[in-house]
């Protein structure tokens, strides 16, 4: 086989099974290309033992003939994971050093399937960003380019996104709490999947507003998802919101075949500013969809324009308690004390020193809003706009929506350093499609389906019913099918 | 709503964060521009509206009562910054 890195999870799985290919040729071969993308800056801790000797162990299974679909693909595992004995710090400074002593639910599962890991990736500090510039490593590094400039693969699951689109990794986790899966692969021309809240196990991912975070595979295209999403979700009971259902199987869903399913075309989501080419990216989807039997209609989501303020209550709110943690204490960075200095200058020192600007930020922000006298007018209230957002996709669903078709992204990959002097809103901004679906908790996909003038990519984003993310894939499937995207950035790297 | 820098020195030091003063204006400023930007929360009709407790209807599982875990003395203070004698250590907290 020639370029083994180029191959999906499920022509990976099929040539190990017929026994075309090992494992440990296919990570060998990831191995290789990775070493030779620093580049990119998508892999910040490279396990190559650790890699080499799962692949080992994936061989023999398969040889055993009792194989599970991942067994024995190489995965690139995004730095909010924690894995036993890696570094696992979230692009932090504050985690500088820490080696987790347990397995996230997720990457557990997915090694217990067979997985190989080849290491940690690339992402903004916290999860807190959408191009992968607040990293403590520095920025990963979009492989689409179009002239001298190096772009931003998104965020936060930055590289991921940058290592699943230069065929470093088969595939990736990634997470998702205001767009952090879809933006980024959008931005990159590749798949990604947040499921409905409560699919996937947070038991292990370092938090950040643990009432958004998902978890979510990150693929080259709708049928990797599909068999990606199987391995990594399932009730835990160590993650009190781990939903108790069963799980179906998501790859048989993928027929393809959507005739006489509703696909709701929200009219807020045509917004003043999104580009002309934006909006023929989406008529051009929507018009996939019409032609392959679904029928298309017209809906409202008339709290739309509220979603990203009410999340920047939220999301800072529950930010600001979960990094209540890092004191200096328990793991990782502890402030060089001056003399004199007692426990409170230790936090102080501590948080200012391991936080970057942008953390701290969203940290201050959040204990604002959470702060005595404006606990009602500013959390409340957004809990609140978060109940009638939600609301609003129940009222679709009920009316009969199977599915609604949005743009992902307002733009396609911007430069890196570009926004450096915007106010932190433009940033935020790049979320306002896909922030609404954390919000109400619902699966959301992006998939790539069309380049901008200057040859990036652009992707649609399909929103499901919860739970159903079954029927999302399948529709996605077809999406992608219709749209046909196959191009592939040339390596520069 | 506007926040001086009186304001973002005493959100400062609720969140445990150091800020130098010279950094305080600065911090007040971007404070007001994402204050700014949520103030249009106070254009929706939230009357009667519960505030979101939980995304999906399902109540928080209860487990037994009961001992899962622990005898992880090294394994927790693995990661710390100070451990000494099976303790986390910390400056001097009382006098």
């Amino acid at each position: 086989m020639s370029d083994l890195t180029k191959l999906t999870i499920a022509g990976a799985r099929d040539a190990m099974r017929k026994g075309d290919v090992t494992s440990a040729e296919i990570t060998q071969a990831c191995l290789t290309a990775i070493e030779g993308a620093d580049a990119l800056g998508a892999f910040v801790h490279k396990t190559p033992e650790i890699a080499l000797a799962q692949a080992q162990a994936a061989d023999a299974r398969i040889k055993a003939g009792d194989a599970p679909a991942m067994c024995g693909i190489p995965l690139g595992i995004k730095d909010l994971f924690c894995t036993k004995g890696v570094p696992s710090q979230a692009a932090s400074r504050i985690l500088e050093g820490f080696k987790p002593e347990y397995e996230s639910t997720v990457t557990g599962k997915l090694f217990d399937a067979g997985a190989v890991m080849l290491g940690k990736l690339n992402m903004d500090e916290f999860a807190m960003g959408s191009s992968n510039e607040t990293s403590v490593y520095g920025p990963a590094i979009n492989p689409w380019k179009v002239d001298d400039r190096n772009l931003t693969p998104g965020g936060s699951s930055g590289g991921s996104a940058s290592a699943v689109a230069a065929d470093l990794c088969l595939a990736a986790t990634g997470t998702d709490t205001g767009g952090s899966i879809r933006q980024p692969a959008a931005f990159t021309g590749i798949t990604g999947l947040k499921p409905t809240y409560g699919r996937v196990s947070r038991w292990g991912i370092v938090a950040f507003a643990s009432s958004l975070d998902q978890a979510g595979p990150m693929t080259k295209d709708v049928r990797d998802c599909a068999i990606m999403l199987q391995a990594m979700c399932g009730h835990d009971a160590r993650d009190s919101t781990s939903a108790d259902l069963p799980v179906p199987d998501f790859e048989a869903a993928l027929t393809g075949d959507i005739k006489g399913k509703t696909i709701g075309i929200p009219r807020e989501y045509r917004m003043d500013g999104t580009p002309a080419e934006i909006e023929k990216l989406w008529s051009d989807g929507t018009a996939m969809l019409r032609d392959a039997g679904a029928k298309i209609v017209d809906i409202s989501l008339p709290h739309t324009k509220y979603a990203l303020p009410a999340y920047y209550v939220i999301a800072p709110a529950e930010a600001s308690s979960n990094l209540a943690r890092y004191d200096g204490v328990r793991f990782g960075h502890r402030a060089k004390l001056g003399a004199g200095d007692g426990i409170t200058q230790m936090y102080e020192k501590t948080r200012a020193e391991g936080f970057g600007p942008e953390v701290q930020r969203r940290v201050m922000v959040g204990t604002y809003v959470l702060s005595a006298g404006f606990y009602d007018a500013y959390y409340n209230r957004a809990r609140r706009v978060r109940t009638l957002i939600k609301r609003d996709f129940d009222d679709a669903f009920a009316a009969g929506v199977d599915a609604i078709l949005t743009p992902a992204t307002p733009s396609a990959a911007f430069g890196i350093g570009e926004m450096a002097d915007a106010d932190p809103i433009k940033m935020y901004l790049n979320d306002v499609f896909t922030v609404t679906v954390n919000l109400a908790g619902l699966p959301g996909i992006a998939v790539p389906t069309g380049r901008d003038a200057q040859g990036l990519p652009l992707g649609l984003q399909l929103i499901g019913r919860p739970w159903e993310e079954a029927e999302l894939l399948n529709i996605a499937y077809r999406l992608e099918t219709a749209a046909g995207f196959v191009a592939k950035p040339a390596k520069w790297w | 709503m506007s926040i001086d820098t009186e304001t973002a020195r005493r959100v400062a030091k609720l969140a445990r964060i150091e800020v130098a003063e010279e950094a305080l204006p600065a911090l007040a400023s971007e404070f007001n521009a994402i204050l700014g930007f949520i103030e249009q929360l106070n254009e929706v009709d939230v009357d009667g509206v519960e505030p979101m407790t939980s995304v999906t209807p399902q109540r928080l599982t209860r487990r037994a009562d009961v001992v899962t875990d622990g005898n992880q003395q090294a394994a927790v203070l693995k990661n710390a910054p100070d451990a000494r004698e099976g303790f986390f250590a910390v400056p001097k907290v009382v006098e």
